[in-house]
């Protein structure tokens, strides 16, 4: 059988005495949307850091394509096909929109120690930034300084210059975060419309989009692994209840709404 | 860094500027005031390290408090030869410019790998160890400095011993080294340069080793900045290690604030401003560094494009509408239309 897209196995990292992630085991099959949900805390977002190679591990392996990349740095690691987004808007903000993604079409499109032509005039680079953006909506922004945008606007780009990188896996941690209703629902429209062709690993809240998106969900709490499955099997699962109940209970929302 | 065309304000403002100065030598002939042209002569040496490092700190976020080292040993490559009879430009010059690319190297592969402030007291470290190394050379002078009898020579091809001669060969220098770096600005590398001073962790994420870059980068402004330091050899006839002085370093921080940091003209209006302040200033006053202070202050606080910004806002005012009106009524001339 192929290796899985993603396997991690035993990941550990303490912050102090605090076990962020705490034996952590992951398998992320190519064309599936795994989500990662828990409450506040959990160590979601420590976990993507280490998937991304922002953080080292304390311990535990990574796996891409059967490859271990725990050594690997971020930047490697992208090269490698894997792409994030960040909870907490993260961009070039007093580059133009079309220059936050020509950078990543860029990373990709052959080495950057080119001195002398100009890079804004390479249509290698403009098309598929072009492309990019007008998948998530933004073509006409194109020519804007991100700073200028909407914080929903930011969100989209964030995921056009994550595709820009033509990537095989997306981290996309919280996409949603701090967006309104509607924007939450075209993003959940968007994110469903590239399930199939990109696999993706969620980290999300919104446990609306996390039903409505993911083939299998995880649950971390206290930076462990309490139930992994598909959504039926997490929804009805006792030790999820609990861990939601004890928190702000948004499961029973949801299976109430 | 915006393109430069010939009917935008940054455009026809520095065609007139760089007309005037390429007009001055007649001036100075004609009313054999000299001193203009020694006074033009630094200001363009001093404009183009100011470059180098603007390369570095404006658009690569690398705040270097150690430039003048490679002004200094630009200088030194110049003057140390000259001392054992070595006055050939083509070893010189290329000389300047491979020592100083190689003390980047070395140096900024050790100083890259901090950030903010250790970065900042790193640089004025090399800056200061390259410092006392030449004033211990008892041989070149020590800290008392060392003559150059004569300039560079360039085989019978250029002659750089007159005034006249080096001035030009700094002016054409200058707009090199200013298309050279407008052209890095804006090619790949360039972005990238960008990329990684607005966002360093999202550079990284996107597949970018930013180190590399930025250790190419600074190599770059450290060969530019020993050429201007084999011209300022050149020029002053004379070298010593007061050049690489960390106050040295900080003028030229000054200069790139000044005129506005991150943009192609700033570094060399900035030294300009310095150059033609420190003279004026200084015959008013003998505390003109504190009127200097001051100035910085206010720039700093109430106009942050500096020189740069204002020269733009200035040009697109009265002259800059005359200038739209002429380019707008040329687009739309009969000739141009098609029926």
């Amino acid at each position: 059988m192929a290796p899985a897209l993603l396997t991690v196995e035993n990941l550990n990292k303490s912050f102090g005495g605090i076990a962020a992630t705490d034996h952590v085991d992951l398998i992320v099959e190519a064309g599936e949307i795994h989500a990662v949900i828990g409450p506040n805390g959990a160590g979601k977002t420590t976990l993507v850091a280490q998937l991304s190679g922002e953080l080292r591990p304390d311990g535990g392996e990574i796996k891409f394509v059967g490859q271990n990349i725990t050594p690997l740095a971020a930047h490697a690691r992208a090269h490698l096909g894997i792409a994030r987004t960040f909870q907490i808007t993260n961009l070039m903000l007093d580059m133009t929109v079309r220059d936050n993604v020509a950078l990543a079409v860029q990373a990709y499109a052959g080495h950057s120690f080119r001195f002398w032509a100009d890079a804004r005039c390479e249509e290698r680079l403009v098309e598929p930034a072009m492309a990019a953006l007008a998948r998530v909506g933004l073509a006409d922004r194109a020519g804007s300084i991100a700073r200028a945008m909407s914080h929903g606007e930011h969100r989209q780009l964030e995921i056009a210059i994550a595709l820009a990188t033509e990537p095989r896996l997306l981290l996309l941690d919280e996409p949603m975060a701090g967006m309104g209703v509607e924007e939450a629902q075209s993003m959940v429209a968007f994110l469903d419309g590239l399930k199939g062709e990109k696999t993706m690993l969620l980290v999300e809240h919104d446990m609306d989009a996390v039903f409505a998106l993911a083939d299998r969900i995880t649950v971390l709490v206290h930076g462990k692994v309490i139930a992994s499955g598909a959504p039926d099997e997490i929804r009805g699962d006792a030790a999820v209840r609990r861990a939601y109940l004890g928190d702000e209970g948004p499961l029973s929302n949801e299976e109430s709404g | 860094m915006d393109r430069i065309t010939a009917f935008s304000p940054r455009g026809w403002s520095m065609t007139v500027a760089l007309s005037l100065l390429a007009l001055l030598p007649i001036y100075v002939a004609v009313t054999g005031q000299t001193f203009y042209l020694d006074l033009a002569s630094r200001l363009m040496i001093l404009g183009m390290a100011a470059v180098s490092l603007n390369l570095i700190l404006g658009n690569g976020g690398m705040i270097s408090f150690g430039h003048a080292a490679y002004l200094g040993i630009g200088a030194y490559c110049v003057g140390i030869p000259a001392y054992y009879g070595i006055y050939d430009g083509l070893i010189q010059i290329p000389l300047a410019v491979a020592c100083s690319a190689l003390f980047a190297l070395v140096t900024g592969a050790i100083c890259l790998r901090t950030k903010g402030v250790y970065f900042i007291m790193i640089t004025m470290a090399f800056t200061q160890m390259v410092f006392y190394g030449f004033v211990s050379m008892e041989e070149f002078g020590g800290d008392d400095g060392l003559v150059i009898d004569l300039r560079s020579q360039f085989a019978g091809l250029l002659d750089i011993e007159g005034a006249t001669g080096l001035y030009y060969f700094i002016l054409i220098s200058l707009l090199a080294v200013l298309f050279l770096v407008y052209r890095i600005t804006r090619s790949r590398f360039g972005m990238v340069i960008e990329g990684a001073r607005a966002n360093e962790r999202r550079m990284q994420a996107i597949g970018y080793d930013t180190y590399r870059y930025r250790l190419v980068c600074y190599v770059i402004a450290g060969a530019i900045c020993g050429y201007a330091g084999a011209l300022l050899g050149n020029f002053t006839h004379f070298i010593s290690p007061e050049m690489m002085d960390w106050t040295a370093s900080g003028e030229l921080i000054f200069m790139v604030v000044l005129g506005g940091t991150g943009t192609l003209f700033g570094p060399v209006l900035g030294a300009a401003a310095f150059v033609l302040l420190e003279e004026w200033l200084s015959t008013i006053t003998i505390y003109w560094q504190f009127l200097f202070g001051a100035l910085l202050i206010a720039v700093v606080l109430f106009w942050r494009g500096g020189i740069n910004g204002f020269v733009d806002w200035a040009a697109d005012q009265i002259p800059g509408r005359i200038i739209t009106r002429t380019r707008d009524w040329i687009r739309r001339a009969p000739w141009r239309q098609r029926s």
